[in-house]
């Protein structure tokens, strides 16, 4: 199979990318020390190509509505034009077929950013809800002016006018560490104005360039979409301001300790939610029926994800087991912590296990101590354990 | 960085250096600390225990991926390199260096068997196509 190239992939080999196959996609994995990556952008700032990630428009009549019933978080927590919200999208069973961030435009106009290995099912599945979604009048939008004034949906009266667009023309570019807002600045001046106010979260449409305060490494920065065509001459500009790639290795290590899931590892169609740490993203109290929100009822959780800090000296990684006193879990991501300077995971582990509790991962041959702790384990440059 | 002509190298990455006292010295080969990355952590085996050629002795992990270390001839395990235990970074610095652990083979023959610098490349060479 022919891997997949973003529009950088010449671009990280001549930067001396080791590139490996992750998901179908030829990416960079470090382009030298991957510690070294990891603290640049804790300590600084640096940029990944996301560009394998998918960039979804959801426009139309009735938008708000549909994504009200399509995730598991509720849509209406969107009320300021720019914010963005984290999401699982479940299927009727419950089992996360993606998390993705939407982000609010206008009630004409939701983005939708979705991982790449699940990107292609995900808008199959997206088109076939929206094709066969009918507004429920009972519960119209009273959130903010602009939805209050817009016209009632009714039964069967606007399906059609949904449209589910993959962005394919665009590239995304994440800036991420503490002083990657003003490198932005510095390379696109012509987004200062409009970007300077955004809180966290939030996401300003400024013509070509789509600049939002969202990121995958704990850190502050900005993640850019921009047309494919323009994210070269980007790339290199951020560089010459003093801004070095970052590649998935120290990518995945920064998630991991900000306590990100990542999906296909922590997550997946046969997880529950409610199993994964993401309890708080999905809104299962409101009144509001969601695809999924039945079987979650149905089902309460008898797991959970819990932090690990390894005690002893070794590497805890995804799939090893976790020895509890209320029974067997399971690592799901795990790794070395550069910030930490000791080894950490989630593991998911039955709900009665707490915070504090001392677990055994075994490890090839041997059994470990852990300690189960809350996470994230670091932000913000800082390690919180 | 080139492989010593003054060593032998197993196709499993480790590469083997005779010692006057008659004992081995193992570490990994540049090509393999390239491929794993960022060394975190390091398991040698004891001191005294027993080896068959090719059983595993010693695990390197990266932050990436942990990596099992074989025993190149049989014999048994005579030193371990504890330091690599608080900087396991040095076998990137210079993992010709940053041996981990020592074997007195049950017969010093064997060692001779062992592939040259040059065969290694070869190895090497051919697993990147």
């Amino acid at each position: 199979m022919t891997l997949k190239q973003t529009p950088l992939n010449a671009v990280h080999r001549a930067m001396g990318a080791k590139m490996v196959d992750f998901g179908g996609w030829d990416m960079p994995v470090n382009y030298g020390s991957q510690i070294d990556e990891h603290h640049q952008v804790r300590n600084d700032c640096g940029m990944f190509d996301v560009c394998h990630m998918r960039v979804v428009d959801a426009k139309g009549e009735g938008v708000r509505a549909f994504l009200r019933y399509l995730l598991a978080n509720n849509a209406d927590k969107l009320t300021l034009p720019g914010k963005a919200l984290y999401s699982a999208m479940l299927r009727p069973g419950g089992g996360v077929i993606d998390d993705l961030i939407i982000y609010f435009m206008s009630e004409q106009w939701f983005r939708i950013v979705v991982n790449a290995g699940t990107a292609d099912k995900d808008i199959v599945w997206m088109k076939q809800q929206a094709a066969e979604f009918k507004p429920t009048p009972t519960l119209p939008y009273q959130g903010g002016s602009e939805g209050a004034n817009s016209p009632p949906l009714t039964r069967g009266g606007r399906e059609g006018l949904l449209t589910i667009t993959s962005r394919d023309d665009l590239a995304m570019v994440a800036v991420q560490g503490p002083n990657a807002r003003a490198k932005v600045w510095q390379v696109l001046p012509q987004t200062r104005a409009a970007t300077e106010g955004l809180q966290n979260f939030q996401a300003a449409d400024c013509g070509e360039y789509f600049v939002a305060r969202t990121g995958y490494t704990g850190e502050d920065g900005f993640e850019v979409m921009l047309p494919k065509e323009k994210v070269e001459e980007f790339w290199y500009a951020l560089n010459k301001a003093g801004v070095p790639p970052i590649g998935l290795g120290a990518r995945d290590t920064l998630r991991l300790e900000a306590g990100m899931n990542l999906y296909g590892q922590d997550m997946d169609e046969s997880i529950n939610p409610l199993e994964a740490g993401m309890a708080w993203t999905v809104d299962i109290k409101s009144e509001r029926d969601f695809i999924g929100k039945a079987a979650l009822l149905a089902n309460p959780p008898s797991k959970k994800l819990v932090g690990l800090l390894l005690l002893d000296r070794g590497v805890l990684r995804g799939h090893q087991k976790v020895r509890t006193a209320h029974g067997e879990g399971e690592i799901t991501s795990g790794s070395f912590s550069p910030t930490l300077n000791q080894s950490i995971a989630l593991a998911r582990v039955p709900k009665e296990v707490q915070i504090g509790d001392q677990v055994q991962v075994a490890i090839r041959d041997k059994m470990l101590a852990a300690k189960v702790v809350k996470y994230p384990f670091a932000r913000n440059g800082k390690g919180l354990i | 960085m080139s492989n010593p002509s003054n060593l032998k190298y197993t196709a499993s990455h480790e590469w083997v250096k005779s010692e006057a006292d008659g004992t081995i010295s193992i570490g990994i080969t540049q090509h393999a600390q390239e491929l794993l990355g960022d060394m975190v952590f390091v398991e040698t085996p004891a001191v005294g225990r027993k080896l068959k050629a090719k059983e595993e002795v010693a695990v390197v992990e990266s932050v990436k991926a942990a990596a099992d270390v074989y025993a190149p001839v049989s014999g048994e395990v005579t030193a371990v390199n504890s330091e690599l235990d608080s900087a396991p970074e040095a076998i990137n610095a210079d993992p010709y260096a940053a041996w981990m652990f020592r074997m007195k083979p049950d017969n010093a023959a064997d060692v001779a068997t062992l592939m040259d610098a040059a065969a290694y490349q070869a190895v090497v060479e051919n697993e990147a196509h």
